[in-house]
């Protein structure tokens, strides 16, 4: 019965957004009907079959742990994000920018460096928390010092092609103005290198909050998420581990969004943020 | 070309310099500890070869980790539980079928946002949110519903993981591949009388070709990620994560640093299979410049 009505609510919603889909005024509101959508048919299964909250417990409840272990999530929130994740995504991005500027000004170290560089980045670096964790201790030193290997060399390889990304007219043109090469670094070409710096930090928020939770599942003091996560799921506290799920999803993605928002001002004049 | 080769060459040697150079830094505590011990004083070039061999190193030299790869793939029989080409397969497997799901995933998902809006307007922002999402707090609950949705084993739930995370570039490229077609040739399709599906297998998948593979280099990065990833935190006991994972609970960081090895070599190779498959296709295509 309640199934029937969750896929009743499920099929007008979605007649609903074909209509807001037609007009433009209101098509934002689509994703937000979709996601509501899904949350509703998720309920509807959970409570319809009588699925066990030990298997996949209903939104609501999830909802209803969210609001009561507020405090507990907090401070996990604030160890693995604010600490961990926070700390690591500053060095690893400020140490892979210097880098960038120092292998450009040397076509030797670019035509050694960027092959390899190119090469880590696609490695799976997540396998060396354990060997971190082991050598930075238990607490977010350890975790912070995973997300500074994570993020360095996508960071690091797409400044070095945003650094490239100059035509010889604009070089020459800079240099017609007798500009130095510190001039022309942050004139023209850090700020045309913006929209690939920003396409690897973008990359690099993501890495981070992995790195950050990965980290914890090898150690980690009695608080933060990873922590949390692989305990809750020990005692079959679905409920609580949906709930960190929730927190690591919202953390994501308002990094994501901020960094998105960032680039917008930065990159304003950039085609790709015109349309 | 050879000046390219000849300074990777000369970095990955210094590479190898300042390894040695940070293991004799590392190392050398547990060294001069044992040396107070026996009651002597080291020199400094005793030192250097304290620190070379050490059992439990905090860091293993070059030497060491290579020759724990040589020892463990070579020298051992392929279907021992101690070789890493055995870990290694049982890791490639998930991943491929991991891939496999995601780039079926990505590119059904692909076809949708082309030709549907009300798609394109609910699904696409759901994809970016779900790759901020960090998977590895959803990788123990995945494995907890796999076993209580009566799938056995690790493999399921290490696929899922990976299909998680390569399905979002395979979705990306090819909707700019999909949609590449020019206004021109569309129009050209419409003047020979092409129906729909003719548009589609004529125009937009070959178009969308070369946006394809340079997706799937980096889907099948991302998959080897996720499946190490998933095998990770959840008590694997077979692959290259799990060995990962085990050198760490027996404080054996040379058994860590060999099977990290094994996998870097493993998403390399993956990775130049699947340029060279491309530079094939491409070719034959007649797209290869």
């Amino acid at each position: 019965m309640i199934v029937v009505l969750a896929i009743a609510v499920w099929l007008a919603l979605w007649v609903l957004n074909v209509r807001l889909a037609r007009g433009s005024s209101l098509s934002w509101l689509v994703p937000v009907v979709f996601g509501v959508a899904v949350l509703v048919l998720w309920e509807g299964v959970v409570r319809g079959f009588g699925i066990s909250p030990i298997i996949l417990p209903a939104p609501s409840a999830i909802g209803a742990r969210f609001v009561a272990e507020t405090g507990t999530l907090w401070g996990d929130f604030t160890q693995t994000v604010v600490k961990g994740a926070f700390t690591g995504f500053a060095i690893g991005t400020a140490a892979a920018f210097v880098m960038a500027i120092a292998v450009d000004r040397s076509p030797f170290l670019q035509r050694g460096l960027l092959p390899i560089g190119n090469f880590v980045a696609a490695l799976p670096i997540v396998g060396t928390a354990p060997i971190l964790v082991g050598w930075f201790g238990f607490d977010w030193q350890s975790k912070a010092a995973v997300v500074v290997v994570m993020v360095f060399f996508p960071v690091l390889v797409n400044t070095v092609a945003g650094l490239k990304d100059t035509t010889t007219m604009q070089r020459d043109l800079m240099r017609t103005y007798g500009a130095s090469y510190w001039e022309t670094l942050f004139k023209l070409r850090l700020p045309a290198a913006m929209p690939f710096i920003f396409n690897g930090l973008k990359i690099a928020t993501t890495l981070a909050l992995i790195g950050a939770i990965v980290a914890e599942y090898f150690g980690s003091p009695t608080r933060g998420m990873g922590f949390r996560i692989s305990t809750e799921v020990g005692r079959l506290n679905i409920d609580m581990v949906w709930a960190e799920i929730a927190v690591a999803a919202l953390a994501g993605s308002v990094l994501y969004g901020l960094m998105v928002l960032i680039e917008k001002r930065v990159t304003f004049w950039h085609p790709s943020q015109r349309g | 070309m050879m000046r390219s080769v000849g300074a990777v060459l000369t970095v990955l040697v210094a590479l190898v310099v300042i390894w040695y150079a940070a293991a004799v830094w590392m190392n050398s505590g547990w060294a001069l500890g044992q040396a107070e011990k026996r009651g002597e004083v080291l020199s400094f070039s005793q030192l250097v070869v304290e620190t070379m061999d050490q059992k439990r190193p905090r860091l293993p030299t070059p030497h060491q980790v290579f020759g724990e790869l040589w020892d463990t793939t070579v020298e051992k029989k392929v279907t021992s539980k101690r070789s890493l080409v055995f870990h290694g397969w049982i890791t490639l497997q998930s991943t491929l079928w991991g891939f496999a799901l995601g780039v079926v995933v990505g590119i059904l998902l692909a076809v949708a946002i082309v030709y549907s809006r009300v798609m394109e307007l609910s699904v696409m922002p759901w994809a970016v949110i779900s790759q901020t999402i960090p998977i590895v707090a959803l990788a123990p609950m995945i494995i907890v519903l796999a076993s209580s949705a009566g799938i056995e084993g690790r493999g399921v739930p290490k696929a899922i993981i990976s299909a998680y995370l390569c399905f979002f570039p395979v979705l990306v490229g090819m909707v700019k591949g999909l949609r590449s077609p020019s206004r021109d040739q569309l129009d050209l399709m419409r003047t020979y009388g092409a129906s729909g599906a003719e548009v589609f297998w004529k125009l937009r998948m070959p178009a969308s070709v070369p946006y394809l593979f340079a997706s799937l280099k980096i889907g099948i990065a991302a998959a080897l990620v996720g499946t190490i990833v998933g095998e990770l935190p959840t008590g694997a006991i077979r692959g290259l994560g799990a060995r990962i994972l085990i050198g760490d609970q027996f404080g054996n960081p040379i058994m860590i640093w060999s099977a990290l090895f094994a996998a870097a070599i493993l998403a390399g190779g993956l990775v130049i299979l699947f340029g060279v498959i491309e530079r094939l296709t491409l070719r034959r295509m007649g797209a290869a410049r």
